[in-house]
């Protein structure tokens, strides 16, 4: 386009950039971690127990971020923990956004009973406390992998569901739509057609960031030891480990958790970042 | 020879007991241009959206019927509703912004009624939109097919939309204040264009609107709303020489005048008011419906 308006395009800028870099390392550390790491995660070295990390005295080489209190290699079990941060990220915040973002959707554009069915289901569901609600949940089904999964989609799609309702009811009151109907389009039609498109740019916004919240919710539930079983490495099980070593042994703790951190921000920055290429304004 | 027949329409707020529309009758002529006018919430706008069938679903219709070419609308099941108006109706909507649907390109939104209401084949719907397009005078259509709406100006918009309306040659299409969005100077090129396509495709115009002086130039007769209720319905020349109901008399006098730009404006005083309030009144006594 020669002229003005389609050339305005926003730089996706250092955020995105670094938010990229951090999770394509992460994406390849648990891809590669069975290579990569230096140590098995799981090998215990009572003798090799809270080394610190290499540029403290009292470091042993191969050990670069130092052990925990039972001789283990944390970056091996960092680098593992990846896998099952990733596989939650990934997989529950696809669900989640699938299930909340339906309902959401049809709630939003269909209204009359369909609106106040699963408004009054979300309502209901918002009003339980959600970290009590997952610990109950995994204490019915078990714990393990898609334990968690499936309590992470339980509590979060109600985000998707209440956020896609408003935008798509907001898009449903535009003249474009008003337009499709009288144009002979169907209402399931215009819903997949006109609205969706409209709305993905806020899906993939609370896509990325429900991804962050997986990661998390994951880490809390390792950390009330509802997560994996205890030997498989997860960054919230590491923490909570490292909390009892926290005075003689900080690094134990303080790695995951930077880890964490780094992640979940990479996340929503990632999101903010994906928003602005989804905007067909802003495009 | 009348092409839309409204008789006795009233619609109100679900569960609600107080009327939107009161007893509404309007004909359209076939061809011909109808003005709608009122104030803000008289219910012109809505009068529209139900006979293109896009009343929001807090509204529903109690009472009356809207004849499209003698076949009541209301009386269809919504499917054949659909159709029928998807075929034979159009819509010009008040603001270009949120008109077109910004995440798709314009062509399929030109296309799209083309066919998958009348059943033509893409290539025939693509080559009629490029010459719709060359009619309301976008010259670089095929660019502007693949263009998306964000890509357009505010004014290039508003043509495309009229384009749109006529390109399935319906025979009465709903302009729901096309102008009130628009700036000053682009309002006037508008409005021509409008009254130029609607002349020569001979199609029936309902025209929504509160400017009485773009009735005077468009329309050929015109109803003046209060309160969801119809005070005048008349032809416009007898209407601009002196309106029979003290309302619609104090709506025109309350226009302002290009011949004499620095009178004061008239505010619509009170007693008129108060009277059109009474009339609005006295129509819902008898009025039932559970």
């Amino acid at each position: 386009m020669a002229e003005g308006r389609g050339q305005i395009t926003r730089r996706a800028g250092l955020r995105l950039w670094l938010a990229g870099l951090w999770l394509t390392a992460l994406v390849l550390a648990a891809l590669l971690a069975p290579w990569i790491a230096p140590k098995d995660p799981l090998a215990q070295d009572l003798f090799l127990g809270r080394l610190p990390p290499f540029w403290v005295a009292g470091a042993e080489p191969g050990f670069l971020l130092g052990t925990d209190s039972l001789g283990r290699d944390v970056l091996s079990r960092i680098l593992y923990g990846a896998r099952i941060a990733l596989v939650v990220a990934v997989v529950a915040g696809s669900l989640t956004c699938l299930i909340g973002a339906t309902l959401g959707l049809l709630a939003g554009f269909l209204r009359g009973w369909v609106d106040t069915v699963i408004s009054r289901l979300i309502e209901i569901w918002m009003a339980f406390p959600p970290v009590l609600f997952s610990i109950l949940l995994i204490a019915v089904i078990g714990p393990g992998l898609s334990s968690i999964i499936i309590a992470i989609v339980v509590i979060d799609w109600t985000r998707f569901a209440r956020v896609v309702r408003a935008e798509a009811m907001a898009q449903g009151a535009m003249d474009y739509v008003a337009s499709a109907q009288v144009a002979g389009r169907r209402r399931g039609s215009t819903m997949w057609v006109e609205i969706l498109p409209n709305v993905l740019p806020t899906i993939v916004v609370l896509l990325t960031l429900e991804m962050g919240i997986a990661v998390i919710v994951e880490a809390i539930l390792s950390f009330v030891n509802l997560s994996i079983s205890t030997d498989d490495p997860t960054w919230g099980g590491m923490i909570a480990e490292g909390r009892s070593s926290i005075h003689h042994a900080w690094w134990v703790i303080v790695f995951p958790l930077i880890t964490l951190f780094l992640t979940v921000l990479s996340f929503s920055q990632l999101g903010e970042g994906l928003k602005d290429r989804f905007d067909p304004v802003l495009r | 020879m009348s092409y839309l027949q409204i008789r006795h329409l009233s619609a109100r707020l679900v569960g609600a007991k107080d009327r939107l529309l009161r007893d509404v009758s309007l004909t359209v002529e076939r061809g011909q241009v109808h003005g709608l006018v009122g104030e803000s919430g008289a219910g012109k706008s809505m009068i529209g959206k139900a006979v293109l069938g896009i009343l929001p679903q807090s509204v529903e219709i109690v009472e009356g019927s809207i004849e499209l070419d003698g076949v009541d609308l209301l009386q269809l099941s919504a499917a054949e509703r659909r159709r029928r108006i998807g075929a034979h109706c159009a819509l010009i909507p008040q603001d270009p912004l949120t008109a077109l649907n910004p995440s798709r390109r314009i062509g399929p939104q030109i296309t799209d009624r083309l066919v998958q209401i009348l059943g033509w084949d893409r290539t025939r719907a693509e080559t009629r939109a490029v010459q719709i397009l060359g009619e309301v005078q976008i010259e670089d259509a095929a660019r502007v097919l693949r263009s998306y709406p964000h890509e357009l100006s505010g004014g290039m918009r508003q043509r495309i939309l009229i384009a749109s309306a006529f390109a399935a040659e319906p025979k009465l299409i709903v302009a729901d204040e096309p102008t009130t969005a628009l700036d000053v100077t682009v309002q006037k090129q508008i409005l021509k264009l409008i009254a130029q396509m609607q002349a020569r495709h001979g199609t029936a115009l309902l025209f929504v609107t509160h400017d009485l002086g773009v009735v005077s130039k468009v329309c050929r007769s015109l109803s003046v709303l209060y309160g969801g209720m119809v005070v005048e319905d008349t032809a416009v020349r007898p209407f601009f020489a002196g309106p029979q109901h003290p309302y619609a008399r104090a709506l025109l006098a309350a226009t302002p005048k290009y011949t004499d730009p620095l009178a004061s404006l008239q505010p619509v005083p009170d007693a008129v008011i108060a009277q059109v309030r009474q009339e609005v009144k006295a129509s819902d006594k008898g009025w039932f419906h559970v």
